[in-house]
């Protein structure tokens, strides 16, 4: 039922695409691309509602069902957390809520972008994820395929 | 200042030798520590004394009759004789130990507010306050049924006030109780003229609490001189350990007002009908205080003293004006907070540069820095921003520290346009 690549494979490639940067520019470029990248979400998703709580910058993350799968658009105004939630987008778009909620994020440490991962509130990655898979269950429960 | 050995020349490199932290690395690069507005490095001294509690005397204070519970309580009262003599209190009883400003100002508040609030009253504070001179203010005029008031701020950062009429503060009234201000702004760095306006307040029969978190470390603080009520400040700012606070109060109010907190420490007598409360200044000290904290706290008031206040000073406004000469060379950016009188902090915001990621790339580059609203949302508001980033510097800092920020900046910014 999943698309192609799976969840591991996509972010194993974006673990191969990082592993090229040596240092922390390159990387955060990188970073920066990904999120001036990510498709824009529709005006009707930019809403206070779909605001993460507990981001320094303000991060609005949408979910709709597409048949099984949760299917996500984001945006944020600030640069760098386009791009932290440009690659969680890459890697839980089209998934089923089993798979998100099953993921680990062990791929952001191996990225080489670990201070994202605490649990600092300004940043706003695990809140992000939360949210993400707040989503998930609340399409297997509405589906009834948790 | 009341040190007998003050060194009479600042030498930046005897003083950054003092502070272990600064030889640490962060992503590889040396750390440019800026963000002595949220909470100051410790000397070593101050970080001994702390350690040396636990090694050597840890007892718990003013209860046991052994030997390291009265070590322990002589440790922790001396740190309480250092800090009166150097705000210049009364009385060392005028001194209640606190676990930072924030608590400061929880009991001012609290009590104040069984005190003097009713129905109708107000309480003035204003717009640049950080939230912890707001909310507890909130929350005792929401107890009470008073009103919160609030002077505006000026465009370039400063109390609307009028210099020299006879009533400054326009927003004073028959009905304002309390008049709480911060002593210097955390987020724009202005020193306000609290001592005309306590003056004035005064002269209305007002009580005024004075928020100092931001100038302990910053500004000779004299509470005879300033003539307020109650004046809070955080240990952790002032080189001090975390988690060490002060309320300093007038005796004469402090024994009028009601305890904040119940528990050991201060009462006098307990029965299940009534209980007594013990004197000053244990009446608002309830339970185990953080007595290493306390002992690091009067070290670092110590360590403090060793120098010529006026030339760390000069060091600091120095600091001030080469970053504001050298940020303004930056296509876009804007500092908010201009005052005349200002504090070694700079909050600015960059045209089509969101803080968030200029401080997770000046990181990146060993530059730490606060990004946000600073504590202050109605303050970002009034200056129509969603937050700023802020350098805020401390004795330990150089000139050459300051360049690594601005290249670093100017780096960022680069990457971000």
């Amino acid at each position: 039922m999943t698309t192609s690549p799976s969840l591991y494979q996509a972010q194993q490639e974006l673990v191969d695409e990082f592993a090229m940067f040596t240092d922390w520019q390159d990387r955060y470029e990188h970073l920066i691309e990904l999120g001036k990248d990510l498709p824009l979400i529709a005006p009707e998703h930019k809403v206070d509602d779909n605001l993460v709580r507990g981001c320094q910058s303000r991060v609005w993350l949408a979910a709709e069902p597409k048949e099984d799968l949760v299917h996500f658009t984001a945006d944020s105004d600030a640069m760098i957390t386009k791009g932290i939630v440009a690659l969680l987008v890459r890697v839980y778009n089209d998934r089923t809520p089993q798979e998100i909620l099953g993921a680990s994020t062990e791929f952001i440490d191996r990225i080489g972008l670990r201070e994202h991962l605490s649990p600092n509130r300004a940043n706003g990655l695990s809140a992000m994820l939360d949210q993400m898979k707040r989503y998930a269950v609340a399409f297997s429960a509405t589906t009834g395929k948790g | 200042m009341n040190s007998t050995a003050v060194k009479p020349v600042f030498d930046i490199a005897e003083i950054r030798a003092q502070f272990p932290i600064l030889k640490e690395l962060v992503h590889g690069k040396p750390l440019v520590y800026f963000d002595n507005a949220a909470t100051s490095q410790k000397p070593r001294r101050v970080i001994k004394a702390e350690s040396s509690y636990y090694a050597t005397i840890n007892a718990n204070v003013h209860r046991g009759v052994h030997t390291l519970s009265t070590k322990a309580t002589e440790a922790q009262e001396a740190a309480r004789e250092t800090i009166r003599k150097h705000i210049n209190a009364k009385h060392a009883h005028e001194v209640i130990f606190t676990s930072g400003t924030t608590a400061s100002l929880n009991l001012a508040a609290f009590s104040l507010g069984q005190l003097l609030l009713k129905k109708g009253d107000e309480v003035l504070i204003s717009g640049m306050e950080h939230h912890a001179n707001i909310v507890p203010w909130q929350l005792a005029c929401e107890r009470h049924g008073a009103v919160l008031k609030v002077i505006p701020v000026t465009d370039s950062g400063e109390l609307e006030i009028r210099r020299s009429d006879d009533q400054m503060i326009r927003q004073f009234t028959e009905r304002t109780k309390i008049f709480a201000i911060s002593h210097v702004s955390n987020t724009l760095g202005t020193i306000n003229p609290i001592k005309g306006l306590i003056a004035e307040a005064r002269k209305r029969g007002i009580i005024t609490v004075v928020d100092g978190a931001q100038a302990i470390a910053h500004l000779n603080v004299d509470v005879q001189d300033l003539g307020c009520d109650l004046y809070a400040f955080s240990g952790h700012k002032a080189y001090g350990p975390t988690g060490t606070g002060v309320l300093y109060g007038r005796e004469e109010l402090l024994e009028r007002m009601p305890p904040w907190q119940g528990g050991g420490e201060m009462i006098d007598v307990v029965t299940f009908e009534k209980t007594t409360f013990a004197k000053l200044p244990f009446k608002f000290e309830a339970g185990t205080p953080h007595i290493a904290g306390i002992i690091g706290l009067g070290e670092a008031i110590r360590w403090m003293e060793d120098y010529d206040k006026a030339a760390m000073a000069a060091h600091e406004h120095l600091l001030l004006e080469h970053a504001t000469k050298e940020l303004l060379t930056i296509d876009g950016l804007r500092i908010i907070g201009t005052a005349k009188e200002k504090v070694g902090v700079i909050s600015f915001v960059i045209e089509g540069v969101h803080h968030y990621d200029l401080g997770t790339l000046l990181d990146q580059q060993g530059i730490a820095v606060r990004t946000g609203h600073h504590c202050t949302q109605p303050l970002m508001d009034r200056f129509g921003v969603s937050g700023t980033t802020r350098a805020s510097f401390a004795c330990f800092n150089t000139v050459e520290e300051i360049d690594s920020m601005i290249a670093a900046t100017k780096k960022a910014v680069k990457m971000l346009r």
